[in-house]
């Protein structure tokens, strides 16, 4: 243990001065959100920097003067079956990508890499006339269709890293025994894949239940709204006076089940972030 | 024998692309191309159906994007958004890195702490922090005042000299977690060794990141500042939720969906997105090249 000095001590003060105010930056806007949602509506125009009441007040509200709760139901239907769609068109995709080897391989995947890429507004209008021709304009499922050119480029290319990595003994084991591909992938692989596929579906499903462009253009009654299109668009009595205890309200809603899988999955969730970006 | 097995193989596979190579040429090549298409004719969200060939007209004609002033204004801003956010989260991404590599008590706390910019939605940021900045009731104003840094409140949200700083704040806030993440995982590949040897010979700690820190770094962290440019590039949620269509914030994404939908300008709109993406593509072409992403090669 080196000597007590007051240089060390004033180090260790600033260390954790640091570590305190990246904390507070990054944690108070969610905090006040809280004690917002919290307040009265009379209350809510007085400037408190602590809870000064527990009122659900704004909680009820949220679900009473908007078309919430149908909103994060579409919100959670939209994203669970963009997740399924995209892990499994991305596991079958990965396990050809990943384990065998044939022509033009590097340029599908840098293709793939490109697309992932795209601005959405660069598609918008060709994806909107596509919507309108499939019959699916103000419904559900053009959201899961046009959703898929974001979450399936980063799914095939996670999945597709993770399965390299497998033994290949195991494959040729199973090819021996007459297993086919498709036996390879849903009982060979899947099995240990578990890691992987909860990391990017994870992530698409993140992605998919924030998405806020295509979700404003593509839906057009509150029946079919997702939760942040619903939330963009609460408005009061006038436009002038948003009513703020609901909006935080829906806001600390939608939140709290993303920090809470963001707590828990910490560690996943970092793994599938920087595999895409930093390993390459 | 050998040569039908692979040849099999190379049948299964193409199978097994299939079902994800005709989705993505459903919802990314075809609504590219026609998107390009698109911006080639005088095309009206009303009757898409029946538009005029125009050719180059939305970009080179009279009243083209190329002479229009706000195209220009947008491009502009949507450049310095970009270069602001990303050289300050770089920045504050590396710093708090570096905090996190140290071992303290509670250190898995706080690398939780930071990434909840990052797990909440950007239109619930920017409502949440468009409440904080609000002119008369807003908690910025009040903490500011104060503080003594302000003589009186701001309209953070209104004020067109003060929105530019309000995005780019909220944007910091939100993304540098990101950023913090990327960096994280390069320090963390980094050889023990070499800190190691420094600190032996007693070099200066702030001599120690700049020598040898930031050269080894330094790959990782260019690929990292790309992958947000591009991605700031396109910003579209924040801007809308929390500022709306007012020019001072306008980038690529608002001019060109507010020409599409509010203008029904398709055609022109169009053509604004399609100058978009090469920009975009331009990027990615740098991006690949300076990752030196190594694919399919074993």
């Amino acid at each position: 243990m080196p000597p007590i000095t007051t240089g060390r001590v004033v180090k260790t003060s600033l260390f954790y001065l640091l570590v305190l105010a990246i904390v507070a930056f990054a944690v108070f806007p969610f905090y006040y959100a809280i004690l917002s949602s919290l307040k009265t509506s009379s209350q809510l125009f007085d400037i408190d920097y602590f809870p000064v009441r527990w009122n659900f007040g704004n909680y009820v509200g949220v679900f009473r003067d908007n078309p919430f709760a149908t909103n994060l139901w579409n919100s959670l239907l939209v994203a669970v079956v963009t997740v399924m769609v995209s892990l499994f068109l991305g596991v079958t995709a990965a396990y050809a990508l990943a384990r065998i080897r044939f022509r033009g391989r590097g340029l599908l995947l840098m293709t793939i890499l490109g697309v992932s890429m795209f601005p959405q507004i660069a598609v918008l209008s060709g994806m909107y006339q596509l919507v309108r021709a499939l019959g699916l304009y103000n419904h559900l499922g053009a959201l899961v269709l046009s959703y898929m050119i974001f979450t399936l480029p980063f799914t095939v290319w996670v999945l597709t890293t993770f399965m390299r990595e497998l033994p290949k003994e195991l494959e040729e084991a199973a090819i021996l025994d007459g297993a086919s591909p498709w036996v390879i992938v849903t009982r060979v692989f899947m099995p240990l894949m578990g890691p992987a596929i909860v990391t990017t579906g994870l992530l698409a499903f993140i992605a998919a239940w924030n998405e806020f462009l295509f979700a404003l253009t593509f839906t057009l009654t509150n029946n079919e709204r997702t939760v942040p299109v619903g939330i963009a668009t609460m408005s009061g009595a006038s436009a002038h006076e948003l009513p703020w205890g609901n909006i935080m309200a829906a806001s600390v809603i939608v939140t709290l089940p993303l920090v809470l899988l963001v707590l828990v999955f910490q560690r996943r969730i970092v793994s599938g972030l920087t595999a895409g970006a930093v390993k390459g | 024998m050998a040569d039908r097995l692979s040849r099999n193989r190379t049948r299964t596979a193409w199978l097994f692309l299939t079902p994800m190579l005709v989705v993505l040429a459903l919802v990314a090549a075809w609504p590219l191309l026609r998107t390009i298409w698109l911006g080639l004719t005088d095309a009206n969200l009303l009757h898409l159906d029946d538009s005029k060939w125009v050719g180059l007209d939305n970009y080179t004609g009279k009243g083209g994007l190329l002479h229009d002033k706000v195209w220009w204004s947008a491009v502009r801003n949507t450049l310095w958004f970009t270069l602001l956010t990303v050289s300050i989260e770089t920045v504050l991404g590396t710093v708090i890195a570096l905090v996190l590599t140290r071992t303290f008590p509670g250190r898995a706390l706080v690398r939780a702490a930071v990434l909840i910019p990052w797990a909440i939605p950007t239109v619930v940021s920017a409502k949440m922090w468009s409440w904080m900045l609000n002119d008369q009731f807003g908690i910025v104003n009040d903490l500011l005042l104060k503080v003594g840094l302000i003589d009186g409140p701001k309209a953070w949200t209104a004020d067109p000299g003060l929105l530019m700083t309000s995005v780019v704040l909220v944007d910091v806030w939100k993304t540098t977690p990101f950023m913090a993440l990327l960096v994280l995982a390069a320090l963390q590949m980094l050889p023990k060794e070499c800190y190691e040897a420094a600190q032996i010979d007693g070099v200066h700690p702030v001599k120690v990141f700049f020598k040898v820190t930031l050269p080894l770094i330094r790959p990782a962290v260019m690929v990292a500042v790309i992958f947000r440019a591009l991605d700031a590039i396109r910003i579209f949620d924040l801007i809308y939720v929390l500022i709306g269509s007012r020019e001072s914030t306008m980038t690529m994404s608002i001019y060109a969906r507010q020409q599409l939908i509010e203008f029904q300008q398709v055609g022109y709109g169009s053509a604004a997105s399609t100058l978009l993406f090469f920009i975009v593509a331009l990027l990615t072409i740098v991006y690949v090249l300076v990752g030196r992403v190594k694919l399919g090669s074993d």
